[in-house]
């Protein structure tokens, strides 16, 4: 099994008939994704890519009993596209869009909630590559080809460093069930936390791979979790030793601007709850084949 | 983004929150002349700069004649002021703000800050006004009233309320303090400000309120709905590589290190930054070229990092998804021809496209060190940059 997707879920793509929209869907379509419609509000009716294409996330749902949805919505409209997904009942949406501003990331956060548990949208992103269950389904926008398909769950804020490490698993023959980008913006729709529940209940999954980075307090949270509630080995590691205090590096949300923010510290609090840590970016291959015990 | 403090008090003035009477001043003449403007026999001259601690490093002096106001603003305008935020560097003082001064009894801290944590604006508000809230945070954590704001109602005004009155505030004191709180909050909410800073908050001899001074940084991602934030954009405040990476869209944080780096992605930049370190050596830069590298894209991040006088060695690290390795190659063939780059290059391609990249670079004739891993990319930089390794 995976998480999150596979080969079954039906996908819609917001934002479609953009060029980014177009490009990335059909490599989705290429890697096996069910990709059953798009929405482009003032194209309803039409067909891309020889798929439905919609006005609005509700009529999508309604003929095509879509399930996930994926974003490549411009910055200033990607907030309303992400509730209207959630409106609709899409269960889980994946945002790819880099520049949402923080406090429309406040109120879809808030907006998400207003939803019943058992019907409440799963958010992954924003600022993120993406979800892929290789050979099987990708949500996002990395190349499928550098992940081989196995048993270790990958979770990484930065997309780019989520490609290193599968890159680095696929050589050494590690295979993964499911890798998720959470994304570097401050605010994200989902945490490390909320996907090492899901690789811990998934049967698949025998280990799992977090790839943090400088600021923010979510690696901290994540690593008291594991100490208390998870069974499988963890294998962690924090981006950005190098970085100065107070500068951001990039990301929105890689600022170190309180204790306990900086790469340093963050790795010692994931050594001091159980965690194996990869010594550096270069084994984070090695590292997870030492806990596999391969 | 961050701003002047007389911005961000202009700012502030306009949701209502009652600040000193003051000007900006680019000269002496006009520190004189906004003097005589305010009226009044006491004035506060103040370095702006984009960086706090000023008063400790003679960036805040108190005049009582126009002579004073004179000596002081020429005191700090065209220098460089090193606080203990600055960096050994400084920043330059370009303007200073003369405020009329005004006595008052009691200083509070008052903030706010987007919460990571919550997902919700925190408000902070403390009755030891004048001290770093850090040190506040450090020696008498009790001491710090906080709220948190409900994103779908904003702040209300029992919230305002309750601070005031736990901040020990007469009646007549509080009044002023509940709509003070409130209006910086709209001004927070209103400008996608991500930090804002009151500090002190000061209590008048006649139970007002008043902003004595005031920090804003503001959240780059919202400029584009915020004109009148954007506008207040400084410069000068920058490093200058960083603002001239900025023009060209680019990614570029200065450091004090050697091996210049060119990378694709925030997180894979800092990982090369870590790996250069882990192999004995000191990054010269974070730059992040982002999806889509063209090679004009490629020739302008060299052209960049190039341009830095302490770059002994430039490594070029590209894991490509969106990007294509090909297209960097170009990009690196072409930066090669058109600019003198007298420094080693080491090179690591992976990811779309890798072996037509290759291929080009190997074609190229180019003195190149390419490398296939991160690990041996960082090593190779490293030892080209000590002069141990050369070019095949």
């Amino acid at each position: 099994m995976s998480i999150l997707i596979d080969e079954k879920t039906p996908v819609i793509v917001q934002g479609m008939t953009g060029d980014k929209g177009t490009f990335h869907a059909r490599e989705m379509i290429e890697y096996g994704t069910n990709v059953v419609g798009g929405v482009t509000p003032g194209k309803g009716g039409g067909r891309h890519l020889d798929r439905p294409l919609f006005n609005t996330v509700k009529e999508a749902v309604k003929e095509t009993g879509a399930e996930a949805s994926i974003t490549f919505v411009a910055p200033a409209f990607c907030a309303d596209a992400i509730m209207e997904s959630a409106d609709a009942g899409i269960k889980l949406v994946c945002s790819i869009t880099d520049g949402i501003p923080a406090q429309d990331m406040m109120r879809v956060k808030r907006y998400l909630m207003r939803y019943p548990r058992d019907r409440r949208t799963m958010m992954v992103g924003p600022n993120c590559a993406g979800i892929i269950s290789p050979g099987k389904a990708m949500l996002g926008i990395m190349p499928g080809h550098i992940y081989l398909q196995g048993n270790v769950g990958v979770i990484s804020r930065s997309g780019t460093l989520g490609y290193e490490a599968a890159a680095q698993m696929k050589a050494r023959g590690i295979g993964i069930t499911t890798s998720v980008g959470i994304g570097g913006d401050p605010i994200n729709g989902s945490s490390f936390l909320d996907h090492l529940a899901l690789f811990e209940e998934d049967p698949e999954t025998t280990a799992v791979l977090m790839i943090g980075e400088i600021g923010g307090p979510q690696e901290a949270e994540a690593s008291a979790w594991i100490k208390d509630n998870m069974s499988k080995p963890v294998v962690g590691f924090v981006a950005g030793l190098t970085a100065p205090k107070g500068r951001r590096m990039g990301h929105a949300g890689a600022i170190i601007s309180a204790a306990g923010d900086s790469a340093a510290e963050k790795a010692e609090i994931m050594r001091s709850c159980g965690l194996t840590v990869a010594p550096n970016p270069s084994e984070f291959g090695s590292t997870v084949a030492s806990v596999l015990g391969a | 983004m961050d701003v002047h403090e007389y911005q961000a008090k202009e700012l502030l003035g306009s949701f209502g929150v009652p600040v000193p009477k003051g000007a900006v001043a680019f000269s002496a003449d006009q520190a004189v002349y906004a003097a005589t403007e305010l009226g009044g026999w006491n004035w506060a001259v103040k370095a702006q700069i984009h960086a706090g601690a000023r008063g400790k490093a003679g960036g805040v002096k108190i005049c009582k004649t126009y002579h004073e106001v004179r000596e002081a603003a020429q005191g700090m305008l065209g220098k460089r002021m090193v606080t203990i935020q600055t960096g050994p560097e400084g920043k330059p003082v370009q303007r200073v703000y003369v405020e009329a001064a005004e006595p008052f009894d009691r200083e509070l801290y008052l903030g706010y800050v987007l919460d990571r944590k919550a997902e919700r604006i925190r408000v902070i508000a403390s009755q030891q006004g004048g001290m770093e809230i850090e040190e506040i945070a450090r020696t008498d954590p009790d001491a710090i009233l906080q709220v948190i704001v409900e994103p779908a109602v904003g702040l209300q005004a029992f919230q305002a309320r309750e601070l005031a009155f736990q901040l020990g505030l007469s009646i007549k004191q509080a009044q002023s303090a509940v709509s003070t709180i409130m209006n910086a909050y709209r001004a927070f909410r209103d400008c996608d400000a991500t930090m804002l800073e009151i500090n002190p908050l000061v209590v008048t001899k006649d139970d007002r309120v008043l902003a004595l001074d005031a920090k804003m940084s503001f959240d780059d991602n919202a400029l584009f709905r915020r004109h009148n934030v954007a506008d207040m954009h400084d410069p000068s405040q920058q490093d200058p590589r960083e603002a001239q990476a900025a023009e060209h869209n680019l990614n570029y944080i200065g450091l004090d290190g050697e091996i210049g780096c060119i990378v694709n992605g925030a997180g894979l930049a800092w990982a090369t930054m870590d790996m250069i370190k882990h192999a004995g050596g000191e990054p010269a830069n974070f730059l992040d070229v982002g999806g889509g590298a063209s090679p004009d894209r490629i020739e302008t991040a060299m052209k960049l990092v190039a341009s830095d006088a302490n770059v002994k060695a430039i490594l070029v690290n590209i894991f490509a998804g969106i990007n294509r390795c090909d297209w960097v190659a170009k990009g690196v063939v072409q930066a090669c021809g058109n600019l003198d780059v007298k420094v080693p290059l080491i090179v690591r391609l992976a990811g779309t496209n890798v072996e037509e990249g290759r291929k080009i670079l190997a074609d190229s004739g180019l003195k190149l060190i390419t490398a296939e891993t991160l690990a041996e990319a960082a090593e190779k930089a490293v030892a080209a940059c000590q002069g141990k390794l050369q070019a095949a």
